[in-house]
């Protein structure tokens, strides 16, 4: 039941795109989403496609399943693409009885559609190519700086690693739970929104009942194993810049030049 | 230190303990004067039934929890002693019942890993004792695995590889293999008897598998918070009333000597395995065709 579920997922491979160091995939992707809320025009997103569609070539990931990440916001898109295409006021388009639709209205719709789309795709390449261990070492890495005013950088990247670590565990200690209150007669398809709700509550407890015994068993075996926070820690596996993280760079600067020329070009010409 | 002491890797002396919660104990101590004598490279077994405080024992050898009255002495280091705590549970390797809780990382390899580099030690070293450790418990075919792949006695061995990373002086398990099938038990036993002979690591394994506990070389029986018998497993599990008075049971083998004892039958009670059984059964057999 809960098998399907793909958080963060990692496709395990040796691409360019999967060598980059971690730190400039993270980078990247800030810059990447920075970059979608400044386009302001369909020129700007078509060099942002052209990017991501180079991007997803060289992970050699099918696109297929990279658009597959696109499915569980699909609602989310819909709804906002409405309220744009509807509510948004400027020159008159169509009308029909209490329906406007107005040429700004559609322009936002389709412009927050692409961002959304872009947002997830971005991000959706970021964890499918980085390892989440290599996915928390850059993060912890990029946060440390901020140690001196209190961010717990170390902690963070350490609650990550445990918790993708766990999630696995849990969905199947979840499936194996709602198995064994299936045989005892438990019903958690039928009946309204209320009732269904009520019958999670046989599943939750115990799930959240074995997750503090869980943390308590791990604790003491960290423990054991001479765990004392971050402080002098050394690594398996060092972070280290490649020659590939130079040319992802260089890559990187080209997309922001391309897309701060679209804008310009956008003031003059208007596409 | 002097050679004597240098024998000893443990050395537990009256140890007493209690809870602060002491609902489930009723009051009273949960170690009563323990005294236990770990000794280097020997392959210790502790018995005793749930609540008799084994877990408790062996949670004094590493600093997890600190004797109320008594002393605990690691390498000749005193568990009391806070600023010896990392030097003692590195040299203290911990394994649990649930090799689910104990795994952090991700990946193999990783998890090994996560020992050494609390402690700091250079990254070639790491690399060094991963692979040696993956290599002991016979993993190294599975180091770029996820954990929740592997059957439990392979996230067991595991287990076991990311605390011999620490190359710690004795290893202690707490059950190890009450989670696992007889498939994965017999991983572990093959395991850590190979540990113990190969690599001469000093072993302490609570069990209530008598026949695990038939492969050490010395067994320790724990009742109600004190050491009730203590000797080889032969010399142990032939005082088979006593065993069965404070409910835990013989290995298969002694116990069917046993009741052929009971009967009426001359056989004694010192029969640890099955092969035992089986010649000394022959013996009497063919002793009994020659007679006729
Ligand atoms: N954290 C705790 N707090 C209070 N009592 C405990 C705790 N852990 C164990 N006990 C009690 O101490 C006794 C010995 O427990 P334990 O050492 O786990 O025994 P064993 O491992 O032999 O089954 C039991 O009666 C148990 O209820
Ligand atoms: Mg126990």
């Amino acid at each position: 039941m809960f098998k399907d579920i793909t958080l963060g997922q990692y496709f395990p491979g040796h691409s360019f795109i999967h060598r980059l160091d971690p730190r400039t995939k993270i980078l990247a992707v800030i810059i990447y989403i920075t970059s979608i809320f400044c386009i302001k025009s369909f020129l700007g997103y078509a060099v942002l496609a052209a990017f991501t569609v180079l991007c997803v070539l060289s992970s050699k990931i099918p696109f297929k399943f990279v658009l597959k990440g696109l499915k569980p916001i699909m609602i989310f898109v819909i709804i906002t693409a409405i309220f744009n295409l509807f509510l948004t006021d400027g020159k008159i388009l169509v009308r029909w009885s209490f329906i406007t639709i107005t040429y700004e209205g559609v322009r936002l719709a389709i412009f927050m559609v692409l961002r959304l789309f872009f947002l997830v795709l971005g991000t959706s390449i970021l964890t499918l190519t980085t390892s989440p261990i290599a996915l928390t070492d850059g993060i912890e890495y990029l946060l440390s700086p901020l140690k001196k005013v209190g961010v717990p950088a170390h902690e963070l990247a350490m609650m990550m690693t445990i918790a993708l670590r766990f999630v696995p565990t849990l969905l199947e200690e979840t499936d194996k739970i709602i198995k064994a209150q299936t045989a005892r007669g438990a019903d958690f398809e039928s009946g309204n929104l209320i009732n269904r709700a009520k019958a999670m509550i046989p599943i939750l407890i115990p799930l959240f009942i074995s997750a503090f015994r869980r943390a308590d068993d791990l604790a003491v075996a960290m423990e054991c194993r001479c765990y004392r926070g971050g402080e002098n820690r050394t690594r398996l596996r060092e972070l280290k810049m490649k020659k590939g993280d130079v040319f992802g760079w260089f890559a990187l600067v080209c997309l922001v030049g391309l897309i701060v020329l679209a804008n310009v070009a956008y003031g003059r010409i208007n596409i | 230190m002097d050679g004597k002491t240098n024998n000893i890797v443990v050395d537990i002396k009256n140890v007493e303990f209690l809870y602060e919660d002491t609902e489930e104990t009723g009051g009273s101590r949960v170690l009563k004067d323990v005294s236990l004598q770990v000794r280097r490279g020997e392959f210790l077994a502790v018995l005793g039934h749930n609540g008799s405080g084994k877990s408790t024992l062996a949670k004094h050898l590493n600093a997890i929890l600190i004797p109320e009255k008594g002393k605990v002495m690691v390498e000749g280091l005193d568990t009391s002693d806070e600023s010896l705590l990392f030097d003692i549970r590195q040299r203290v390797g911990m394994v649990f019942q649930n090799p689910d809780n104990q795994l952090v990382a991700t990946i193999v390899e990783e998890d090994v890993a996560f020992a050494p580099e609390n402690l700091g030690v250079p990254q070639k070293e790491i690399r060094e004792r991963v692979d040696y450790a993956l290599d002991a418990v016979n993993m190294t075919e599975y180091k770029d695995h996820a954990p929740h792949m592997l059957s439990g006695g392979q996230k067991q061995r595991i287990a076991i590889a990311g605390v011999l990373a620490m190359k710690p002086d004795v290893l202690v398990m707490d059950e190890p293999t009450a989670m696992l099938d007889p498939a994965g038990r017999r991983e572990i036993m093959e395991t850590v008897k190979k540990l113990n002979r190969e690599e001469g690591m000093t072993v302490v394994m609570i069990t209530h598998f008598m026949e695990e506990a038939a492969q050490a070389d010395r067994v320790v029986v724990m009742d109600h918070g004190k050491i009730l018998m203590e000797g080889t497993p032969r010399e142990v599990f032939s005082r088979v009333d006593e065993i069965k008075k404070i409910g835990l049971d013989v290995p298969q083998a002694t116990e069917l000597m046993y009741l052929l004892k009971k009967s009426g039958l001359n056989f004694e009670t010192d029969i640890l395995s099955a092969d035992e059984c089986v010649n000394v059964i022959k013996d009497v057999y063919n002793a009994a065709k020659e007679a006729l």
